[in-house]
């Protein structure tokens, strides 16, 4: 948990489309960007809950994250404008290791997210392979300038070759069909969150063999801890689907 | 007023600033054996609340005692440990064991575990004779007549209530499927405030117990009316994990918020609710 336990109110600095996602930037404010991978808790106007969003991108002063309006929390998330303001708590969790020799990230639809910070964070402009559902969906890509595109019904996973360090976010069959491929992979994983502090206890998901919350072990996990299915049974596919 | 969280709404090992705001913290209900708890989904938003089925995931009296509780001492906070279990038996055997503590919150009214429990009445006698420490009865408002049920637990030796449990609820989704893998869960948030309230001026009425109010309180307010209907403490749950600093907010708020309604202290709210001129009588 950061030092402060109450959230920090954030103005908002404006919002862009990116394909059919939003790029939601906010002023950062005395919060740290913290370690690629970690999560924010994102208050959603008129909703009991926030949403945990990982940073995508933290140029300077600000904080920016790639909202998928699926629900009415995302929706509302996308419907802010500059000057609005909202709760906001983080860094959370724990994020991806960056001591890699090798770094290859890969993404899938709003599982991309998280990768621009990383690729910056890392440096030596990482490989990068991404793979959406539509091409109105791959105009995310142009987040990540210099990656490897495909679009379904060719997957992302055709394009890792041997011998990478992976780091992978997206959806749960992409980030299983990564673990089969790479078991020294570390994948950004989702769950239904309510706190993400470790209050709640929502966010299970089977890790080293038992139920564990995700919010305290992850998001991002080792591929081989990932001892059950790595889906947590939320009922959609994408990084932002808990965020709806 | 003392202000707490409600149990299972924090884990202090894990958030220690957070449980460091509170005058007491509640443990996790604690039950004999390990729970792992309930599969994931476990959390579902609703439009006033939300509901939960976490399946009272718990490490076991065993462990508890041993690992957790030494752990939960070093944070400087007094501890109430919530006791659960199966049957009257299971309740008095974690009871005895327990020292040292400020209080025991008897969990009569967790929605999510399926097995039957002996009465109310029958595991607060049971725990009475197996400890001399502060016993909180937890009570749900789902009862047809829960002053009844206050009212029998005070005679088998309760000291205290704690008032509300979460409501069985069930949310559906795009499919009109279950959102939550066990199907129901624990309504909590907003939508129990009134229903809390009811019980709380209820139960005070008819057992003179002193009460811990809980259900749905986000603001310092909200307190304040949980005092206007008996409550000496409140305890904070669904509201702590969109404000992990929620206690010290609502702490501050309260004190405005006496003064807005023209009230010295909190139990001057109650008074000023029960004066002939103000008093309005709850219907059961």
């Amino acid at each position: 948990m950061p030092s402060s336990a109450s959230p920090s109110r954030l103005r908002v600095l404006g919002s862009e489309l990116v394909g059919p996602y939003t790029l939601l930037r906010l002023e950062r404010d005395a919060l740290e960007p913290g370690v690629p991978g970690q999560f924010f808790m994102l208050e959603a106007p008129g909703r009991q809950l926030p949403r945990p969003f990982s940073l995508c991108l933290a140029p300077s002063g600000e904080l920016a994250f790639l909202v998928d309006p699926i629900g009415p929390g995302t929706e509302a998330l996308c419907g802010l404008r500059a000057g609005d303001e909202i709760a906001v708590l983080g860094p959370l969790g724990h994020g991806y290791r960056l001591d890699l020799e090798r770094p290859l990230l890969v993404g899938g639809g709003i599982g991309i997210a998280p990768l621009p910070y990383l690729a910056e964070q890392l440096g030596g402009a990482p490989p990068v392979v991404v793979g959406f559902r539509s091409a109105e969906h791959a105009e995310a890509a142009a987040l990540l300038p210099g990656a490897e595109v495909v679009i379904d019904p060719v997957l992302v996973t055709e394009l890792i070759e041997p011998g990478f360090d992976v780091l992978a976010c997206g959806p749960e069959p992409m980030l299983e069909a990564v673990a089969a491929l790479c078991p020294t992979a570390q994948l950004a994983c989702e769950a239904a969150m309510a706190c993400g502090y470790g209050a709640c206890y929502g966010c299970v998901i089977e890790i080293d063999g038992a139920l564990k919350r995700l919010c305290l072990e992850g998001p991002v996990l080792d591929a081989q801890r990932l001892t059950g299915r790595v889906r947590s049974q939320v009922p959609v596919v994408a990084r932002s689907a808990v965020s709806a | 007023m003392r202000i707490l969280n409600a149990s299972g709404c924090l884990d202090a090992l894990a958030a220690p600033e957070v449980a460091r705001q509170l005058d007491a913290f509640v443990t996790k209900t604690v039950t004999p054996q390990p729970r792992e708890g309930s599969a994931p989904p476990r959390i579902a938003e609703t439009a006033h609340g939300m509901l939960n089925a976490i399946g009272l995931a718990n490490p076991g009296r065993e462990r508890f005692l041993a690992e957790h509780l030494p752990r939960l001492r070093e944070l400087g906070v007094p501890l109430w440990v919530s006791v659960g279990g199966f049957c009257a038996d299971d309740y008095a055997e974690t009871c005895s064991g327990l020292d040292d503590v400020e209080a025991i919150e008897l969990n009569l009214s967790c929605p999510n575990v399926d097995e039957a429990a002996d009465s109310a009445a029958e595991i607060v006698a049971a725990c009475r004779r197996a400890t001399e420490l502060p016993l909180f009865a937890k009570l749900s408002a789902a009862h047809a007549d829960v002053a009844q049920v206050a009212r029998a637990v005070a005679a088998a030796g309760a000291d205290a209530l704690s008032l509300i449990n979460t409501l069985r609820g069930l949310a559906l989704d795009r499919q009109l499927r279950p959102v939550l893998a066990r199907g129901s869960g624990g309504l909590s948030g907003p939508a129990l405030k009134p229903i809390a309230l009811h019980a709380v001026s209820v139960c005070h009425e008819a057992s003179g117990l002193p009460i811990v109010g809980m259900g749905g309180i986000q603001t310092g307010r909200d307190a304040l009316e949980f005092a206007a209907c008996g409550a000496c403490d409140i305890a904070l749950g669904t509201v702590l994990f969109a404000d992990p600093g929620a206690p010290t907010r609502v702490r501050t708020e309260l004190a405005a918020a006496c003064a807005d309604a023209g009230v010295a202290t909190t139990d001057d709210a109650r008074t000023l609710a029960k004066s002939p001129e103000t008093e309005r009588k709850v219907p059961a």
